[in-house]
């Protein structure tokens, strides 16, 4: 353990500083207690700026037939059912007042006529009902939480002589484990990036907000954050992981030039008009409306055109169905060779907008294409293709207080607690889904603090910690973390990927297991100051429990649902609905077992149309007719 | 189609350093970042570079091209000349923390000093009503990504250490002005602290800033030029001058 090893203590801690760990952070600091907030990167730098379309909330603005019962309805279809009921609903329900409250903050959304925010529309949405910003709502999220943080440290500093006396940013700083006492949780341990040193931080209550895992996989949106930070500390704290089987493989990235492949192209696009054509210039989507979808969706082109224009009397235009459906038909499209020359397909918005309206409500896509491209999308088509956007998966929680199941004084919001997008997440619902539940966590974690008070870190525990940090470095003559990284991105790509086989499944089990027993021995070349390789070391660690999580889930579940593909189970199997896939660790290796979807409460039950539900649910579920 | 790249790269820490060069592949369409990354994974496994998104979006990957400030990610290599020998360096407003990463924590400091935003106490959540484009003026500075690029480049601080302590900086100017122009902010005095607290009145107007951003904010046209001369009009108008004898001024 190193000599006058930095303690700091604390009464929540957050483990991420994206928006779900912003808005937690906010929550807890406002309920009066101590907060500190943990980033890997700079602070404002997060994954969530990336996102671009909106945040959905049924606020009624631009169609004043919207309200959270359809929103609810749109997000349990768009998961195939597998949502956990509750999440849904507190999602649906309380969204608007998230949104709102971001004004309160200095937040400034696009506006309509009357003055109101405005709304767009999106895959899976049977209302326009993003809240934007152009197409940089995520930065939007994330200053204006950063600004709300920086506000409530005025606030402390006028009170106390210290801005950060109560609620500090520690920047650049890596989580390598989430420490417990007599079963609960005690704090957290890492070590700063900048120089390599030390901190432990003593909390009774651990707030994780890390967000996805893309970069276990080849082509992704993600950036480097994204290795399943929190989904491995969770795991490794004593939570489960549930539905990791799920990723969502976002329809359109880029996919040329090699250097940006995966760069998101968001939805937004397609909301406002876009169109796919392959390379017969032919508008496939009319071909892959799935049947639960038939009757909500344009079936010609003339029709979908004219929705643009008159959407009451006009079905949607099949390009809006959800992400996962329009992934699978483009990549049905480049598999049966009618793929444009680098392997996507083309998606066009220079035909129906005017050069002037893209670049107004298109700006950042304008801008990515223009200069990394080469691709002026104002006068040509993009090109497009899959790439993966979004982990539905994650940490098994309590929907009302986004508690992990199993480790008291544990919370998860955001990308990394699963249950709210069941199988498959409707573009639009994850800006949403971090504010609401990143409130909840922050304030059911300072609820806890208070009831709970400190539970100090024995020194066993911490030695234990001290050593992991220590082994890369006496590790010597092992591999390269990341040769051994590309290489479980190779495993990923090609065998869990976007479509998947049961052989395959089993053989990226096998890979990913040699690859993680391989990792065990990884040495790092340097000092511990700002050293990539040695962070790489632990992002490994934890891409492989991920990736070792998902293969695993995936072999289980024999049908196809969401962003989960079996091209030896090609349909989906109303049983498996019923069904939610377990991880667990037992300090060796993950386990997965099957578990019961609660049922879905009578009112609730009754917002559905019972021929919908019959396309999802056996007879005998339909029978009960929802729980009470 | 890959080709050899001679790229020069500063590593170091704060006591000590200088360039080394490296040749390295390069791919077409790459960009600056792609091939930091190849030297990272190939050949300097412990080269220190600060990046995210790598979409131009998050302002991480701020440091110096060929003397020029730039985002790492948005600069194409084939801008370059074939032949051209392509010098990263870190950013020089900052102190080098290692390699290509400087300690920007300056930058957060002038951010806690700005006043906060102060929503009217009697428009509950949802109440809110504004004209698109009143709110356009300030949706242009919130574009900002928060690179530093600005930060970087602007003289008043580049090579002046001693001004950082009462200069805010071109990044900050814009967070005030967005603030001001606000349709709902009740804060007062806005623009005359930005003259007598945060520096304004130490820009000359030699739109550096402005030349570097990459999200192409008009931070001198359109932020700081207006401030500087709202503040020129209520700091010497007779009128006001005679009237802020009988109170202090309330709105300016």
């Amino acid at each position: 353990m190193p000599q006058n090893l930095k303690k700091l203590q604390y009464d929540v801690v957050i483990v991420g500083a994206g928006g779900a760990g912003l808005r937690a952070a906010v929550e807890a600091r406002e309920a009066g207690l101590r907060v500190a907030i943990i980033c890997k990167s700079l602070f404002g730098k997060a994954h969530t700026v990336m996102a671009e379309g909106g945040a959905a909330a049924s606020m009624g603005n631009a169609n004043s037939n919207d309200n959270w019962m359809v929103h609810f309805r749109d997000t349990m279809r768009g998961g195939k059912f597998l949502n956990h009921y509750r999440m849904a609903e507190l999602h649906a329900k309380e969204s608007p007042d998230r949104i709102w409250e971001l004004e309160t903050w200095g937040a400034l959304f696009d506006r309509t006529k009357e003055g109101k925010i405005s709304q767009r529309n999106f895959g899976g949405h049977e209302y326009p009902r993003l809240a934007h910003v152009g197409d940089r709502t995520g930065l939007e999220l994330i200053r204006t939480m950063q600004q709300k943080i920086v506000a409530l440290q005025q606030k402390d500093g006028r009170e106390t002589g210290d801005m950060e006396a109560n609620l500090k940013v520690y920047a650049e700083f890596t989580v390598t484990d989430i420490l417990k006492e007599n079963g609960k949780v005690a704090g957290v341990y890492g070590y700063w990036r900048e120089n390599g040193d030390e901190i432990l931080f003593e909390a009774p209550a651990v707030v994780i907000a890390t967000g996805g895992v893309g970069k276990a996989f080849k082509i992704t949106s993600n950036s480097w954050e994204g290795t399943g930070d929190g989904h491995a500390l969770a795991l490794k704290a004593g939570a489960n992981l549930k539905d990791m089987e799920f990723l969502q493989f976002h329809p359109t990235g880029m996919v040329w030039p090699p250097s940006v492949r995966g760069i998101l192209v968001t939805e937004s696009v397609r909301g406002e008009g876009g169109v796919l054509t392959n390379n017969l210039g032919e508008r496939f989507m009319f071909k892959y409306i799935p049947d639960v979808f038939k009757d909500k969706y344009a079936t010609t082109e003339e029709e979908a055109d004219r929705w643009y224009t008159d959407q009451d009397n006009n079905r949607r235009p099949p390009e809006l169905l959800p992400r996962d459906e329009v992934a699978r038909a483009i990549n049905s499209e480049v598999k049966a060779g009618r793929g444009t020359e680098h392997g996507g397909v083309f998606l066009d918005v220079s035909k129906r907008l005017s050069a002037e309206v893209i670049k107004k409500r298109l700006p950042s896509m304008w801008h990515q294409f223009y200069e990394l491209a080469g691709v002026d999308i104002t006068k040509e088509p993009m090109e497009v293709g899959p790439t993966c956007h979004y982990v539905m998966g994650g940490v098994d929680v309590e929907p009302d207080t986004a508690a992990a199941i199993g480790v008291p004084g544990l919370f998860a919001a955001g990308e990394v607690a699963g249950g709210m997008h069941g199988s498959n997440r409707l573009g639009g619902n994850s800006l949403s889904d971090l504010l609401v539940f990143g409130r909840r966590a922050g304030a059911a974690a300072a609820e806890y603090a208070k009831s709970h008070g400190a539970n100090p870190v024995s020194e066993a525990t911490l030695a234990k910690a001290a050593e992991r940090i220590e082994a890369p470095f006496k590790n010597s003559g092992g591999e390269n973390a990341y040769s051994l990284h590309a290489e479980l991105q190779e495993v990923t790509h090609n065998l869990v990927g976007i479509i998947r086989t049961g052989a395959e499944i089993k053989e990226a089990i096998a890979k990913i297991a040699d690859i993680r027993a391989r990792s065990q021995k990884v040495s790092v070349a340097g000092n511990r100051q700002f050293n990539p390789g040695f962070h790489l070391a632990f992002d490994l660690d934890n891409m492989l429990l991920v990736a070792e999580s998902t293969a695993k889930s995936a072999i289980l579940r024999e049908e196809s649902r969401g962003g989960h593909t079996r091209d030896d189970f090609p349909g989906m199997d109303n049983k498996w609905r019923q069904v939610n896939n377990i991880s667990h660790f037992d300090g060796s290796e993950v386990t997965v077992t099957p578990r019961a979807l609660p049922a879905i409460p009578k009112e609730l039950f009754d917002l559905f149309d019972i021929h919908e539900l019959e396309k999802y649910m056996t007879p005998e579920e339909i029978a009960k007719g929802g729980s009470n | 189609m890959t080709r050899k790249l001679n790229l020069r790269i500063w590593r170091g820490d704060s006591t000590d350093g200088g360039l080394k060069d490296v040749v390295v592949d390069v791919n077409e369409g790459e960009v600056v970042l792609d091939v930091i990354h190849r030297v990272q994974a190939t050949q300097m496994g412990d080269l220190a570079v600060r990046w995210n998104c790598k979409a131009g979006k998050c302002g991480s990957c701020s440091m110096e091209i060929n003397g020029k400030p730039r985002l790492a990610c948005m600069t194409q290599v084939a801008s370059f000349d074939e032949e051209e020998t392509i010098t990263v360096t870190p950013l020089r407003a900052f102190p080098i923390i290692k390699d290509l990463v400087t300690d920007v924590s300056f930058n957060y400091k002038k951010a806690m000093e700005i006043p906060a935003y102060e929503h009217p106490a009697e428009l509950a959540p949802g109440e809110a009503r504004m004209e698109q484009i009143d709110v356009e003026r300030s949706q242009e500075f919130r574009k900002c990504i928060e690179c530093f690029l600005c930060q970087n480049t602007c003289h008043v601080i580049r090579d002046h250490e001693e001004n950082k302590k009462s200069f805010a900086g071109p990044r900050f100017f814009i967070r005030i002005a967005e603030l001001d122009m606000h349709p709902l902010d009740r804060l007062k005095n806005r623009k005359r602290t930005a003259q007598e607290e945060h520096g304004l009145g130490m820009c000359n107007i030699t739109k550096c800033c402005t030349e570097v951003c990459p999200e192409h904010i008009k931070i001198t046209d359109n932020a700081i030029i207006p401030m500087k001369e709202r503040v020129v009009d209520i700091k010497y108008d007779p009128a006001r001058m005679f009237s802020g004898l009988l109170r202090r001024e309330k709105r300016d």
